[in-house]
Parts: C-alpha cells; structure tokens; sequence
C-alpha cells in the first residue's frame, strides 16, 4: 500500500495499537532540558526506576539561563536549583548532559541537529513545543507534556492516536529578501494558529527542496505555531550531507546501512493525504506580524487588516491590536520599535547571523534600538567569531550574548519591558511572551536587521539594493 | 502522577468568551522555575488575573465573584502554543476539573488527559448556548457526564455528546495514567527496541 513519509516513520515505531485507543510508540531519541524534565524526574524516583536507555537520551540547560556571564553562578535561586536539579538527575540516570559553559551547549533544537542525534526516519520527542524543527530531516519529532517525558525517561515510549497527515505544496522561486521564516509566517497567516490542529504536516515542493537544511529547520520549527503537531521534509543529499561527519551521526557500515533506510523515505507517488494545500513562492513578501498570535501576520507593506475582513471572533481581533496598541488600516512600515531580538531555536543558527550580518555590515545600530543578539549554541557562536560576522556586528555597534533560549520566553533576564515594542526572530508574539507587557513584532533576520539599523519597520529590500542589483 | 477520578461532573462554570487563549497566558513562563508540582494554581492566568504590583485586576473573570465552579469554558482554539503540562497542572491546581471549548490545541488536549482535566470540546453553537446561559444565570450549572459522554446545560435541558477515545476514557473513570499502563509491558517495549538501532 503507498505510504505517506510520515506513514513509514510512524508505523515502523508503533510497538503495540491499542483498539480504541492510542498507538504505543517507540522514541528512538529524547533531548531533556532543565524546565520540563524535574516533575518527571521526581515521577521516577517516587516509582523508584531509573531511565531505561540512558544512551537514547540527551540533556542540555537552555531555557533558564543568563545569557552574559555565564561563568559565574546563577544569580536566580529558582534558576540556579532548576539547573543543578537537571545536572543531577542527568548525573543519577547517566546521562549526557551539556550544561552551562560545555561546549555542546546550546539550545535544544539546535544542538540537537548540530551534533548529528537529529537523523532522518527517527521519532524524537522533547518537552517543548518547537521539537518539531527535527522534522527538517524527515524525522517525526514533536513537543510533549511533562508527563509524556517521563513516559519516555521510564519507557523510551508515549501512548498517541496517530494524527492525520497533510502536506503543504509550495513550487516556484522566492522572491529577494524572502527568507524561510517568511515562508512559514504566511503559510500560518493562510491557516491560521488552528488550522494544522490535528495534523501532522509534510512541506513538499521547489521551495522546500532548494532549501538548506537551516531553512528546512526554520520551517519545521514553526509547524507549531499553526498548530500542526510536527512538519516534516523528505531527506535528500542536502540532508545526507549535513548529517555526514557529525559526531553522533553513523560512521562507516553503520552510514551505508542507514543511507539504505533513509533512501526510502519519501512519500510515495499514489499515497494520500486528509489534506493537501498549494501556494505559489511568488506570493510570498517580507513578512511581519502586527498582533498576538503567529497567525496574525502580513508582508511588511501592507496595512494591518480591519477587523470586519478577519475570520474569527471581532472582539479577540480588538483585543489583539489594543494590547499591541496598533490601529487597523495602519501601515506596519515607518512604525518606531525600541527592541531586536536574533535568537532562538526559530532563528538563532549561523545562517541567520549571516543574514542580519548582510544587512548591518557597513551601518550603525540605531541609538533608540536595544539589541540582543543571541546566538543558538557554542558551535553557532564560534562560527560567528570564525567568519568574522563577530567583527562586522561589533564595527555596527552591536554585541553578542551568550547562547540560550533568551528573550523568545524571558524566563531568565532577557525580558523587553512592558509597553516596549520588539522585532523578534523568535516564534511567539503571545502577549507577555517576551516580558509582561512586551509587545512582539515576528520577523526574519533581515527585516529585524533593518529594524535595528534604522529604528523602525523598515523593508530590508531598502536596504539590500547594492548586494543584490 | 495520581489524580482524582472524573465521573459525573455538576457544576457551576467561569467563562472565558477569548480566542485563542494560549499556555503563555494560562502560566507565564516566569512561573516555569519549579521543581516540583506545587502552588501552580495561584499563578493560572497571572498576568491577566494580577496587577504588576499584585493586586487583583478587578475585571477579570476569576476575580469575580459572581463566577466560580470546577468547570472553565473557553474560546476557541484554547490551549495554543507552548507544550509545557504547567498550565494544565495550573488549572487542575486552581480546582478546574473540565475545560469546555469549541476547539482545543493538540498537545494541550493531551496533557489535560495526562494529569486529570478532562477537554469538552462541543459544537461552536453549543459553547454559544453554555455562554448566554452563563450570561443569564451566573450560576448556571452544567454536568458533565463522562461514562455517557454528555456535557448538558441543566436549565434548559440542551445536551451535546463529546468524543474521546476509549482508552482515555477508562484511565479518566479510574484515575489512571499512561505510564502504568507502559511499565506493564516493558518487556515488549525493550524486545523492539533490541530491533531498533540508535
């Protein structure tokens, strides 16, 4: 019978169906962080088991921690016991863990990919809604619930009805300026933050398939936020090549084994999907959002929607725009903002310091812009430094913070203050993500690029004239 | 972790006539710093609920008093974005057993079965009934009836059927959770997993 990619990921994985009920299904890899796993962890203990495959499982600090300083203790007692709990239970269970200051640190969904664990054909699951970014190498990977960690730490399983299965077709060119992240801002502006409920989705299509893998995971990362469970992109040689050489990645017969499995993942030419949507790449602007939901966003020239043309309920609509304090029918451009944020697991990797580097090399940071820059991991902060995007950054005025998870969810320090409004990379614009009160406007790293160097939304294509005539 | 088994529900509800209501504003991510599962409820909603200098927002539907009960009713699309199980904990902690909405997030959905909340989802006109008969009548009361799976309006008698899945079913009318139910067959698990390479 023909077989959709995610078909062959999951059904090679389900251990037991239970009639009525949830499959069972196996978890090849499971990455742990400090502030879902403690619950879980406290679980095993009063049940009195360890983790059952320690080797199958990885664990990083990320979402709780300082982004300067990093060598000097903790200042936040919550924090600091939230992180020692972490290296502790990852100590008791023999786990690797790669806490503050070691070299593999970083976000969990970067480092996960950067050290070859995130392979094609896997299941990989996370306490964290943005797992799905694994999906970029055809992995089934998604966020789950505290008590699904330790299902996982317990069992290496998780009990789950099989979800249905969309794919999302976009063939043609992007046009200048259009990054991946504007690629999955307008995809959720057409569906919506629950348009995917219920789905898993696979991205197919010119667009997808000439790619990079950091704009694959770009993507994938996002499928959340129209409220997919996970996205997934069929491996290909880019894939193949990304993966070869990383150090958890298979070596020698182990590769040629696994290049033989991967090979077969691809959705097959007759299989069916419950739904299938299509755009066209030549629809796709410079994206920005203007409200407080990822569904809520628009190309950077157009006007912020008048209530009565949106779907949905009016009064949500106005609530929206009143804490954004945004009128509609106004234009997004020329309006002043006071934060930028690179960073996160949506866009905190090399490419996307490359492509705000693109932008500011030659400028100054404009003096009303507080800027932080954060890089995803140790390795991606390294790059920065190697291909002296460090020095262009430093000669605009700017200066890079150590990697974390940062301002996207201002659980540490990193907070935009009440009222401010911030260009963010990140993934969320909920009310009081980025701090109580802060107001976020999502974006590329080139539009937060040319935000930062002019002080307000500006259309990065302004700015980007002579790179690309 | 063990939770209350869920029946037949009688109860008053607070409504929350709001779209898209996400985790971020069930339990801000500052509120994420424990390490155990405790006191998550004086935090549910914070930032709505609460001033910045902690003082109640009178406005807000939990700090009304003419509002309480064990069942939450909101907008649709409830429970959006975050994975973290901390908001559902946060509404079980604050004495909801049942949250009624047109639409739910996906993950959401499954940590409420997880930790004992159960997720009502009815037709969009049907949340529209429980919402004008709240309106009416703050005191209104709803059962929710799990064997039968019906949620009904007891004033007026308008009944709807929900869906869940057997399973989940009889782990809600036990009390029980998934990890039992993994642990008794580890030995399968660990003889698939033999065939499955890292």
């Amino acid at each position: 019978m023909s077989k959709t990619l995610f078909d062959k990921v999951w059904d090679s994985h389900v251990v037991k169906h239970i009639e009525n009920g949830p499959d069972v299904l196996f978890i090849d890899r499971h990455l742990v962080h400090e502030v879902t796993s403690p619950v879980a962890f406290l679980g095993l203990k009063n049940r009195g088991i360890k983790v059952l495959y320690p080797e199958r499982t990885f664990a990083t600090a990320d979402h709780n921690t300082p982004t300067r300083n990093q060598h000097l203790p903790v200042k936040d007692p919550l924090s600091a016991n939230q992180l020692r709990a972490l290296e502790e239970n990852a100590k008791a269970h023999n786990i690797p863990y790669w806490g503050l200051g070691h070299e593999k640190n970083g976000i969990v969904h970067v480092i996960g990919p950067e050290n070859g664990i995130t392979v094609p054909g896997a299941t990989i699951v996370c306490g964290d809604s943005h797992t799905s970014t694994h999906g970029a190498f055809g992995a089934i990977a998604f966020g789950i619930g505290t008590s699904e960690v330790e299902m996982v730490l317990s069992t290496q399983c998780i009990m789950q009805p099989k979800p249905k299965k969309m794919r999302i077709n976009i063939n043609g060119t992007l046009s200048k300026a259009v990054t991946p992240k504007d690629v999955a801002l307008f995809i959720i502006s057409k569906l919506t933050t629950s348009g995917a409920t219920g789905y898993f989705v696979e991205y197919a299509g010119d667009v997808f398939q000439n790619m990079s893998m950091e704009g694959r995971m770009t993507v994938c990362n996002l499928s959340i936020e129209m409220g997919a469970r996970g996205g997934m992109i069929a491996p290909d040689e880019t894939t193949f090549n990304y993966i070869k050489g990383r150090e958890y990645a298979p070596k020698g017969a182990d590769w040629d084994k696994a290049m033989t499995y991967w090979e077969t993942l691809y959705t097959d030419a007759d299989a069916i999907f419950d739904k299938e949507l299509t755009f066209e790449a030549s629809e796709i602007e410079p994206m920005i959002t203007y409200g407080t939901n990822p569904g809520m966003g628009m190309g950077i020239k157009n006007d912020i929607p008048l209530a009565e043309a949106v779907e949905g309920g009016v009064a949500t609509y106005k609530k929206s725009l009143e804490y954004m304090a945004f009128n509609e029918g106004e234009a997004m451009i020329g309006k002043p903002i006071d934060f930028v944020f690179l960073g996160s697991c949506t866009n905190g990797r090399i490419e996307d310091f490359r492509a705000f580097a693109s932008i500011v090399k030659g400028r100054k940071k404009a003096d009303n812009v507080t800027a932080w820059l954060v890089p995803g991991s140790h390795k991606v902060e390294a790059a920065i430094k190697e291909e002296g995007i460090l020095d262009i950054l430093t000669d605009a005025g700017f200066e890079l913070r150590e990697p974390g998870c940062s301002a996207c969810l201002a659980m540490n320090d990193d907070k935009i203050p009440a009222g401010k409004y911030a260009v963010s990379t990140s993934n969320r614009n909920f009310e009081g993500r980025q701090g109580p009160g802060a107001r976020t406007l999502l974006a590329s790293p080139l539009v937060a690029a040319a935000a930062a160097v002019t002080g307000k939304v500006t259309d990065p294509r302004e700015l980007m004239e002579e790179i690309y005539a | 972790m063990a939770y209350d088994k869920f029946n037949i529900l009688k109860s008053s509800a607070v409504p929350m006539p709001i779209e898209n209501v996400d985790t971020d504003q069930i339990i801000p991510a500052r509120f994420l710093k424990a390490t155990e599962r405790k006191g998550f409820g004086d935090n549910l909603f914070r930032d709505w609920r609460y001033n910045t200098d902690g003082t109640p927002k009178e406005h807000f539907v939990l700090n009304n008093p003419i509002y309480s009960g064990k069942i939450l009713v909101g907008g649709k699309n409830f429970g959006s974005g975050s994975s973290r199980e901390h908001a559902a904990w946060a509404v079980y902690d604050y004495g909801f057993r049942c949250v009624v909405s047109s639409f739910f997030a996906d993950i959401f959905r499954n940590n409420c079965l997880n930790v004992g909340v159960l997720p009502v989802q009815v037709t969009p006109e049907f949340l529209d009934q429980i919402f004008k008969a709240i309106e009416a009548d703050p005191k209104t009361k709803l059962e929710v009836n799990l064997p039968q799976q019906s949620i009904t309006i007891l004033a007026t008698g308008e009944s709807e059927n929900f869906d869940i899945n057997g399973y989940k079913k009889q782990n809600m009318l036990n009390g029980f959770d998934d990890i039992d139910y993994l642990l008794n067959i580890k030995e399968g698990i660990q003889k698939f997993a033999e065939n499955t390479p890292l």
